[in-house]
This record gives C-alpha cells, sequence and structure tokens, in this order.
C-alpha cells in the first residue's frame, strides 16, 4: 500500500515488483493524473515545450500490467497504524500489512490580505501549472514572491514567453539557502541579463485588487502593479496524516537509514521523509528528484524485509534561460574554492574544499564534471584545488591515480 | 544489399580508454566508446531523457548518463538502472587500421 502518486510512490510500487513482492500494491493519489515526477512543471510544461503527460515516470498502463493498481484522485483521510487499516475521503477502509507513506509536500503560502485573490498562484501540481502557463503571454507582468528554485525557473519561463517578470526577494541574494554568494550573483546576472528585474532586500506586505489581482504592496508601501503573482517560497512536508497516526515527527516524517518510521510497518520517502545520511554525517530532508527515486527505491527493499542502507550525496539541477545549474553536496563550510571553466562563459563548475576534501560543487552548463564530482567526493579522497582548476587535468584522472 | 553500412567515424587515436566521444551519422548522435583498449558503439541519446551518453561516466562494463544518473550496459546497451527502462541499440564496429567504423542499419 502507498500513500502518494508522486515520484517516490511510483518507484516504491515500481521497486516492489521489480524486487520480487507479488502481493497486492495499491498506489492512491490525491491528484487526477498516474505517478509522475515535478521537474517539467517549472520548466517545460511552463513553458509549453512539453505536455503535462510527460511527467508520467512511465506510459500510461505500464504499472497496470504490472499488476499494480492504482486508485487516484482519492485521499486518505486517517491511518490506524496498529489496526493496520487506513481510511479513503469517501469512507471507504483499507486493509494493508506495509505502508508507504510518500505524501511529498505543498507549495508554502503566505497568510496575508489578498492572498485569496484571483491571479495569486503557488506551483506545486500540474494543475497548477496548466493554470499558470497561459497567462504567462507577451505584455502580461508577472510577480514573482521569494527568489528560489521555482520562483525563478518561473520568471525565466515568463521572459521566455514574452511577459515582464520581477522578482521580490526578502534576502540580500537569490538562492541563498543553497548558493554560495558568488553563485547567487551568477544566476542573478543571468536573470538580469534576460530582462528580468530583481529587487532584493524587499519585504512583502500583500496582494491587492477588486476580486483579481492588479497590484502587491511592499513594506516600505510602494506598488507594483502586476496581472499574475507566483509565490515561492519553499515546501510544507504533508506529516499531517502521519501526526495523526502517532509517528514521529520532526521536520517531516523521522526514518532510519532503511526508510522506516517510528512504527515498524510504515515506512516513507522522498520530499517528506527526514532521513540520516551517513556521508554527510546528519540527518536531512531533502525536497529533490534523485532523493525521491532513489529513497523509494532503496525503501522498497526493507518493505521486503532485504534492507540495505541509504547514503547517497544529495544531488539537485535546475535550468534557466540557457543554464544547466547543478548542485551536488550540501557544503556547510570550506576554506577553498576552485574554479574550473570560465564563469564569464557560463560554462564551469565550481569545488568547495574544506582540509582538501570536497565538501561540495555547483556547475552551470557542465553536468559532465559534476558527475564526476560524486565519484571524487565519495572516493574519501584529498585533492589539489589548483588541480581541480586546471582543464588540462582530467577529473577521471585524478580520480584514478 | 547487405543489411548494414559501415561508416567511418573518427580515429582511434582520438578517443582515450574510459572515454567516449560523439559522432553524427546520417544525422544520428552515436556514441563511440573506448572500454578498456576496446571500441564499441551505441545511441548517444539516453532513452530517458535528452542527454548525450558520451558525456558520462564509464565504470565497468556501464556508461552512466550524465544527467540523471541512468547506467546502460556499454557491450549491450542494456538499461541497467533507474530511471531508465529502455534500452539503447547498439552498432557493430569495425577497426580499419586506425580508423573506426560504425555500421548502422540501411533504413
Amino acid at each position: 500500500m502507498v500513500i502518494g502518486a508522486g515520484q517516490a510512490g511510483g518507484w516504491t510500487a515500481k521497486s516492489l515488483r521489480a524486487d520480487g513482492f507479488d502481493g497486492r500494491i495499491l498506489i492512491i493519489g490525491d491528484e487526477p493524473i498516474g505517478p509522475h515526477e515535478r521537474p517539467p512543471l517549472s520548466k517545460g510544461v511552463l513553458l509549453g515545450d512539453a505536455e503535462s503527460d510527460s511527467c508520467l515516470l512511465w506510459p500510461p498502463g505500464t504499472l497496470e500490467a504490472e499488476g499494480v493498481e492504482l486508485r487516484l484522485n482519492s485521499r486518505v483521510v486517517s491511518i490506524d497504524a496498529d489496526g493496520h487499516t487506513l481510511t479513503l475521503d469517501d469512507g471507504t477502509a483499507v486493509d494493508w500489512s506495509k505502508l508507504m507513506i510518500a505524501t511529498g509536500g505543498r507549495a508554502r503560502t503566505l497568510g496575508v490580505p489578498g492572498a485569496d485573490l484571483e491571479g495569486v498562484h503557488t506551483l506545486r501540481s500540474v494543475a497548477d501549472a496548466e493554470t499558470i502557463r497561459p497567462r504567462l503571454k507577451p505584455g502580461a507582468t508577472i510577480v514573482v514572491i521569494g527568489a528560489g528554485w521555482i520562483g525563478l525557473e518561473v520568471a525565466a519561463a515568463a521572459r521566455k514567453r514574452g511577459a515582464n517578470a520581477i522578482v521580490v526577494e526578502l534576502m540580500d541574494r537569490v538562492c541563498a539557502r543553497a548558493l554560495t554568494p558568488e553563485m547567487s550573483a551568477w544566476v542573478h546576472d543571468l536573470h538580469v541579463r534576460n530582462g528580468v528585474e530583481i529587487r532584493l532586500n524587499c519585504g512583502f506586505e500583500r496582494f491587492a485588487g477588486d476580486r483579481a489581482l492588479d497590484r502587491i504592496v511592499l513594506s516600505d508601501g510602494s506598488e507594483i502593479a502586476c496581472d499574475i503573482a507566483v509565490v515561492g517560497i519553499g515546501l510544507v512536508p504533508n506529516v499531517e496524516l502521519a501526526e495523526a497516526a502517532g509517528l514521529e515527527i520532526d521536520n517531516g516524517i523521522v526514518v532510519d537509514e532503511h526508510g522506516r518510521t517510528s512504527h515498524p510497518d510504515i515506512f516513507a520517502a522522498g520530499d517528506v521523509a527526514n532521513h540520516p545520511n551517513v556521508l554527510l554525517g546528519r540527518r536531512i530532508r531533502l525536497e529533490s528528484w534523485e532523493n525521491a527515486q532513489n529513497q523509494a527505491i532503496n525503501t522498497a527493499k526493507a518493505m521486503l524485509d532485504a534492507p540495505e542502507p541509504y547514503a547517497e550525496i544529495p544531488w539537485f539541477w535546475s535550468d534557466q534561460f540557457d543554464a544547466n545549474i547543478q548542485l551536488m553536496g550540501l557544503p556547510e563550510s570550506w576554506d577553498e574554492t576552485a574554479v574550473r571553466g570560465d564563469r564569464s562563459t557560463g560554462e564551469f563548475v565550481e569545488f568547495y574544499l574544506r582540509d582538501g576534501l570536497i565538501q561540495g560543487a555547483a556547475a552551470v552548463n557542465n553536468p559532465r564534471d559534476l558527475r564526476f564530482t560524486r565519484r571524487l567526493m565519495m572516493s574519501g579522497k584529498k585533492f589539489d584545488a589548483a588541480d581541480l582548476a586546471d582543464p588540462d587535468v582530467k577529473l577521471q584522472q585524478l580520480l584514478k591515480s | 544489399m547487405s543489411d548494414v553500412t559501415f561508416h567511418q567515424v573518427a580515429t582511434t587515436d582520438q578517443i582515450d580508454e574510459d572515454e567516449a566521444m560523439q559522432v553524427i551519422v546520417n544525422g544520428k548522435e552515436v556514441a563511440v566508446i573506448n572500454l578498456g583498449g576496446t571500441i564499441y558503439a551505441m545511441d548517444d541519446i539516453c532513452s530517458h531523457a535528452y542527454a548525450s551518453m558520451s558525456d558520462g561516466y564509464i565504470e565497468g562494463d556501464c556508461i552512466e548518463c550524465p544527467l540523471h544518473g541512468a547506467q546502460f550496459n556499454i557491450k549491450t546497451g542494456k538499461a541497467e538502472t533507474p530511471p531508465a527502462s529502455e534500452d539503447l541499440a547498439t552498432y557493430e564496429v569495425k577497426i580499419d587500421g586506425s580508423n573506426i567504423l560504425v555500421g548502422l542499419p540501411n533504413a
């Protein structure tokens, strides 16, 4: 039994079958679409380059052919952990022997006046993307609240579709949580070059308009006229079901390295799961495509009583204008930065080192070197920043030397 | 007429051991891979998303997609790890002196 038809839910079911489980598998999803991934929603789907069904993890019918039952447009309202049963919103009770909670998260909203006006959006679901897409049109003005990944991808999509884009950010730089100051500056310039207006250190007060949004009001009292606003200020993990079922919660559902919650027959994976990462030496909750996939694959093994510890270096990516931006690791502190390539040409990778150990890396239009970086980090070897920065020294050779 | 036509795509000195390069044959992207001194050829575009496999990392008998990490067996084209589930086509390779020839099926 799997709750959630996103990346983690889909891969749980797929992996249970692949690992030889031949019992009943039921996926319950509250959206009309089967197991799908979300990265295209703020990229290709928003741009109109891709249809929504391109988000499906597998062609329609694939899971059904493997004997997986899908129950879509259906919501779980309660879980009875010790009774091994749950209740759906239409009153149906379903028994389970092992349960995966892959409920992901929802877009954080602003509790300010005007937040319910027509034209104020968040972007998380296929339905959200389909609602926003036609409104990103030439001449329209889009205000984005929050200069994080989602906000910046929406701004990029708006510009590419000929709309004006204004990004309002409370902090003093873009993507401050994920990027170093230098990378923030690079991404900032990328957007300015492409006609996005970015307002930093900018407090947001409220949305305004008669019935429909027509402007936003900032904390200094100034106003920005706009047609729509997209709020991209982070994700709230959907822990309510798990919490009501008595599971341990702490910034997500607390799981062990196998994906098991505080109840032995209940598991969690993906955006909702707070898990230990032995490579980083601390607990993390990741909101990432790769984690949702790989943690689910790994947790499925524990559900079948053949656990393998889950330990991967976090990896993220974003596409904005002509830049593919990728991050490896979650560096907390470093004393050296090595830049390989040229920031000005928009093709480079930055390594962050502490005592010669790579803590993490960020790459623009260089996925190849970033993949090597994972190997470099996994090797546990120390590297010389000068070697890493030298384009004539192949990373492959550094790894093998 | 045979079912396969061989095309000269590169020379052996262009591809170091455990490296790959992309070549275009009849408008088709093909990855030419030097695995431990033996040359193999397979479709260069990952079966999962649009990425060039020849930019990927080679480990064991597999090449790893640079974009999302799917691994394919270089000798057979088999999709070995998620997110890919569809195999890639492989092509026959002939070495003529230092020339690498790849056999593509005739349309």
